[in-house]
């Protein structure tokens, strides 16, 4: 059949009307709020380029997106979850390659008309086609995120990128998986044209039939280098100096541990060096091996958490949140404003309090100071600057409290100073607000046994610096309401925070996980080990910082403070360790006083090398032992991971999914590994037992394994879910 | 005469809100008009606790207008916490266009046809625009005009160095070329002002406005401004206010307008000064629905006005015995007033003018407004002592009126406003208490 002039045929997930020799095609996946390319839809596209390809009434198309927003999210990762051997997924990058080359090759010349998210299958989709035009909306993004899932772009994105855009440009999108605007796009040549969104498809329709009909030129080459590209790239040499400069680039920012950005860098280089055909080769067997890499697996396990936490309302009931569209934070610190600023940016209105002009002062500087980074980025403009800082009010009373709905205490870890600011608030604040508090460690229900209305109180534990951490941990009683826990979740997921919902109780989840892995730590250099090597052990394990550093980052005043906590909750099992009880009695606090367990260029500042003078403190003074790194890790590891598993068998975790989530979002858990419980896993319940029944043997009562942990290896079932 | 408001239709001041003032070239100095009128509308509407939504139209007044910003009511009425959908203007009346944004929102209120308005002012005095001459201004039009380079840089040989003298924008009439203090200096020889009476009531004024400050009378009007970008400075109360200076200081200084015979002294005038006040108006019914108690009613008001080459700020005189009468009031059922102090002269020149028959005869009266008890005149100070940032003065005073009158328990207030233009204004409010 031809289609006529004005002839509609309506498929599955791609309509298409014909406009004199025109075919618009738009793809709207049904029911899914974004496009993604499932194996259905690539079958429907490849029926309808043959259709097209037969019918020579039409001349050139236009591809766009049915979605208001989204243009194509990507590939459907859940089909990466299908995939058993390396060989089948070369398989499929081999069939995602051909439909690429399909829409590269046909004869009627493709348009890609985007306006919204255009990511990873997207862009290689639009690469393909032979004239790409982005709307100047903020939504519309490009980006090759498929790093960060442990994978290499498999649709032939690896050899059409740099060949669009040069190879520093693509590498810098490949390899880090960042979004790329529209205005950007149009500088690299990665578009080639922006519009506004009215216009798209009047522009896109007017280019495709100037494809077809003559004023463009098909074949036409990207024009863009600059005199630094030509040096660079023109030839083998600086082309060698690219590679390997963005080899280090990876290694420093890995340590080793992501096998993906260095197969596709291998991908890259192939087309480079052997020619586009065989750079597609290699594309699809680095595809395929990456594919089933366990850190692939649980990258692409940790997306589907995070999406299914989304979902998720934080109660067992389903509740409606409540509007969250003023605040109050009590507590102009160093957490307080950070909450400020990101509320501020989502046009929160926010009354910042704290007990004198002075603390005030130095809260708006530190939210002026994270949005005027973001302004310096470009990613606002001056005006949402200023909106952003008007809406945070500084105030040295409760003066607009009482047209709040949700209080924010950031005050010091003080339960008597928390007493007295949560009376003093719900004098104030309207009968309905919701009460949170920031605390570390303090359980919820100590704080609430003053308020008169405790189902309004939970906590809402953020993690330093708040704009950069993405986990938010609300803390619930017994007595918390659900819709005060269901309003804490969605204003948390409005921040931009993946948030976990736990129980009460000391240290929560994330505080008493963290706690039993910093003591192990601690306890290591009781016995004696060098500062250097326990933090790069865990480095090399896969943690962003080791735990001494991260214990002068948090400060050593908190860390002693929170460890005395949790001694009195549970016992001999969390002792604290001598070395940190005797650091933080000399009065040194880490980073921010500006003398830890490591040397700082003045408080607050650079890291330097360790405090060689911190080991005069230590039981074991300057005389340092080696302990195998393997040991190192295993420990501290352990101790992590069992008390995480504890949390989960005493109810203050809901799911292993939120413990994952929770340990690598807010406590930098390597994300490679999952979390702790699939970590667990992994390495399969009996072997953890087994390693945690040794240690105790040498430490008890460290060590103790978690009951959970007992029945799992002796029943031998998964943790899962 | 049927009253104002009589209609059912009662126009309620609820609160109102400014900043510090500071003296042109100090802590505000780096904040441009917009950065004060949204800082202060900002916390005036957080502080009520009041909905943005609730909000129909915002006026503002500014004397001198940003060149980036023609319309500096609408920047503020686009502040994130207020809908999109609020439509605002600009006004100026000169030193009274506070008063004149707020009369705007008591009429449409009036009339029915918006219920809940924030109206007020802002001046930045550190940041006037400062002009090319006219010869320099043809020239970059004509240069922009240009096809070529060539032509472009021909355009501006005929530059010369005359026509790079900038111009500032001075206080003066544009009609007689007068300046403010020069009228003042007129007012005082005119009207035989001492110099001494202008010092006493300038110590007065400082007085008076310290003693507000430290009681926390006038800090509660005031918001603490933390100054960007080090947010380190944060202005709590107005800087020019002097606890320490005495008669023999103002005495000291030497007059400026006219150095042989004058009087005026920079003592015994308001400063150049920035800052940003505002009110919340809403009609009678509505304040009543939301719950929220009013402070005042707004009773009366009237504008008049003389010829400038005259006396430029004895206009007070003409417009209170209007109010007065409009409100079916005489100064015997006034428990307090209000008067913008911009000179010392002026203020004892216009009180004079109130007890005088002839200048009654001028307003349409027989009788005069009459003489204003000095105890219940001004009683936390003036515009000499804490400042006059043009445009907001206006909000200021309203504020202060409300406030006090319900201090005091008094029921009935009068405010009166002289502005350049050789224009006055009076406002009665009455208690709501």
């Amino acid at each position: 059949m031809t289609l006529g002039a004005r002839d509609v045929i309506t498929g599955t997930a791609l309509s298409v009307e014909v406009d004199n020799g025109i075919a618009i095609v738009t793809l709207d996946v049904p029911g899914a709020p974004v496009n993604t390319l499932n194996r259905a839809v690539v079958e429907e596209f490849g029926e309808l380029l043959d259709r097209v390809e037969k019918d020579l009434g039409i001349r050139a198309m236009v591809l766009m997106s049915g979605k208001p927003d989204g243009f194509i999210a990507g590939a459907d990762i859940a089909q990466f979850l299908e995939l058993r051997s390396a060989r089948e997924a070369e398989l499929m990058s081999r069939a995602g390659q051909a439909m690429m080359n399909r829409v590269e090759g046909t004869r009627a010349p493709i348009v890609a008309a985007i306006h919204g998210a255009c990511l990873g299958g997207g862009l290689e989709t639009v690469l393909a086609c032979a004239y790409r035009i982005g709307t100047d909306h903020p939504r519309t993004l490009l980006a090759a995120p498929e790093v960060m899932l442990g994978l290499i772009p498999g649709a032939g994105g690896t050899q059409r990128l740099p060949r669009r855009i040069g190879l520093r440009a693509a590498l810098d999108m490949i390899l880090t998986g960042k979004n790329v605007r529209a205005k950007k796009a149009l500088q690299l040549g990665l578009l080639d044209e922006m519009v506004h969104p009215a216009i798209l498809r009047d522009v896109a329709v007017d280019r495709a039939r100037q494809l077809a009909y003559g004023g463009i030129d098909r074949e036409r080459r990207h024009t863009g280098a600059g005199m630094a590209d030509l040096v660079l790239e023109g030839n083998i040499v600086g082309r060698g100096v690219v590679f390997r400069k963005a080899r280090e680039g990876v290694m420093a920012k890995t340590h080793g541990h992501m096998p993906a950005p260095l197969a596709a860098l291998d991908a890259v280089r192939a087309g480079y060096e052997m020619g586009r055909e065989r750079g597609f080769g290699e594309e699809a067997r680095l595809f395929g091996e990456m594919a089933v890499t366990p850190e692939s697996k649980e990258l692409i396990y940790l997306f589907f958490a995070t999406t299914a936490l989304k979902k998720d309302n934080g109660t067992d009931t389903p509740t409606e949140p409540l509007p969250v569209n003023k605040i109050g934070i009590l507590g102009a610190g160093f957490m307080g404003s950070g909450i400020a600023s990101v509320a501020a940016m989502q046009g929160t209105v926010v009354r910042l309090k704290d007990a004198d002009h002075a603390r005030v002062g130095k809260g708006l500087k530190a939210v002026s100071e994270v949005l005027r980074e973001r302004l310096m980025k470009k990613q606002i403009t001056r005006r949402q600057f200023e909106d952003q800082m008007a809406l945070v009010g500084g105030v040295v009373d409760y003066s607009g409290f009482a047209s709040v709905d949700l209080v924010i205490e950031a005050v010091f870890e003080d339960l008597a100073l928390k007493h007295t600011v949560l009376l003093e608030a719900e004098q104030v604040i309207p009968g309905d607000a919701i009460y949170a508090s920031n605390t570390s460690t303090i359980p919820i229900a100590r704080i609430a046994e003053v308020s008169h209305r405790p189902e309004q109180v939970l906590g809402m534990h953020f993690f330093s610096p708040v704009p950069r951490m993405p986990l938010l941990e609300v803390i619930v009683t017994p007595r918390t309401a659900p819709t005060a826990t269901a309003t804490a979740v969605a204003y948390g997921r409005t921040l931009g925070k993946h948030v976990i919902v736990v129980n009460d109780g000391p240290g929560f989840y994330t505080t008493r996980t963290l706690a039993a892995y910093l003591n192990e730590a601690g306890y290591l250099l009781d016995q004696g080990v060098t500062i250097e090597a326990l933090d790069r052990a865990l480095v090399d394990f896969g943690f962003p910082v080791g735990p001494i550093t991260l214990m002068d980052e948090v400060g050593l005043d908190v860390g002693e403070k929170v460890g005395k906590v949790l001694f009195d909750a549970f016992g001999a099992r969390l002792a604290p360790s001598q070395s940190l009880a005797r650091v933080a009695a000399s009065g040194r606090t880490g980073r921010k006083g500006g003398k830890g367990f490591y040397q700082y260029d003045g408080p607050g500042g650079k890291k330097g090398a360790v405090d060689e003078s911190v080991y005069q403190l230590l039981p074991t003074g300057v005389s340092r032992m080696d302990i195998p790194a393997t040991e190192l890790q295993e420990r501290c590891v352990l101790a992590f991971v069992n008390e995480a598993a504890r949390c989960l068998e005493e109810g203050i975790l809901r799911s292993t999914r939120d413990g994952d989530v929770g340990a690598v979002f807010g406590l930098g858990f390597p994300p490679f590994r999952g979390g702790p419980f699939r970590y667990i896993s992994a390495r399969g319940a009996a072997t953890i037992l087994r390693g945690l029944e040794e240690y105790h043997g040498r430490f008890a009562p460290r060590f103790e394994p978690a009951g959970i942990l007992v029945e799992m290896a002796g029943g031998g079932r998964g943790l899962g879910g | 005469m049927a009253s104002y408001g009589s209609n059912g239709r009662r126009v309620a001041v609820m609160t109102g809100l400014r900043t510090p003032f500071a003296k042109a070239g100090t802590e505000l100095k780096s904040l441009s008009v917009q950065d004060l009128g949204r800082a202060v509308v900002a916390e005036l509407i957080e502080r009520s606790n009041l909905d943005g939504k609730e909000i129909d139209t915002l006026i503002f007044g500014t004397v001198i207008p940003s060149v980036l910003a023609p319309n500096l009511a609408r920047e503020v009425a686009l502040l994130p916490m207020l809908p999109k959908g609020i439509p605002a203007y600009t006004v100026s009346r000169a030193c009274a266009s506070a008063n004149q944004a707020i009369t705007d929102a008591a009429d449409q209120i009036v009339l029915g046809n918006v219920d809940v308005a924030v109206a007020g002012g802002a001046e930045s005095l550190s940041n006037v625009p400062i002009l090319h001459s006219r010869a320099f201004s043809d020239v970059l039009v004509s240069a922009s005009r240009a096809r070529t380079l060539g032509a472009r840089i021909g355009k501006f040989s005929r530059v010369r160095p005359r026509d790079l003298v900038p111009i500032t924008p001075a206080i003066a009439e544009p009609s007689t070329g007068e300046t403010m203090g020069q009228s003042a200096e007129k007012m005082a020889k005119l009207n035989h002002i001492p110099r001494e009476e202008q010092d006493q009531f300038a110590l007065r004024s400082h007085r008076l406005a310290a003693a507000g400050t430290q009681d926390g009378r006038l800090a509660s009007e005031m918001m603490p401004f933390y100054v960007p970008p080090a947010y380190d400075t944060v202005l709590t109360h107005d800087n020019g206010v002097r606890t320490d200076t005495s008669l023999e200081q103002l005495q000291a200084l030497k007059p400026v307008f006219d150095k042989r015979y004058g009087s005026v002294t920079a003592g015994n005038s308001s400063p150049l000064t920035d800052g940003a006040a505002a009110v919340i108006l809403m009609s009678a019914e509505k304040a009543d629905a939301l719950g929220y108690q009013p402070l005042a009613y707004i009773r009366s008001y009237a504008y008049a006005a003389l010829d400038p080459g005259e006396q430029l700020l004895q206009a007070p005189v003409l417009a209170a015995p209007v109010a007065l009468a409009r409100a079916g009031l005489t100064l015997a059922d006034i428990d307090i007033v209000e008067m913008h102090e911009a000179f010392a002269a002026q203020v004892l020149s216009n009180l004079q003018g109130f007890e005088s028959r002839t200048w009654a005869e001028r307003a349409g009266f027989s009788e005069p407004v009459g003489e204003v008890d000095r105890s219940r005149l001004n009683v936390m100070g003036g515009s000499i002592a804490i400042g006059h940032p043009f445009g907001a003065t206006g909000a200021r005073i309203t504020t202060t009126l409300a406030h006090e009158l319900q201090r005091r328990g008094g029921q009935f207030g009068m405010m009166t406003v002289c502005a350049a233009g050789g224009m006055g204004f009076a406002m009665i409010l009455e208690n709501a208490g």
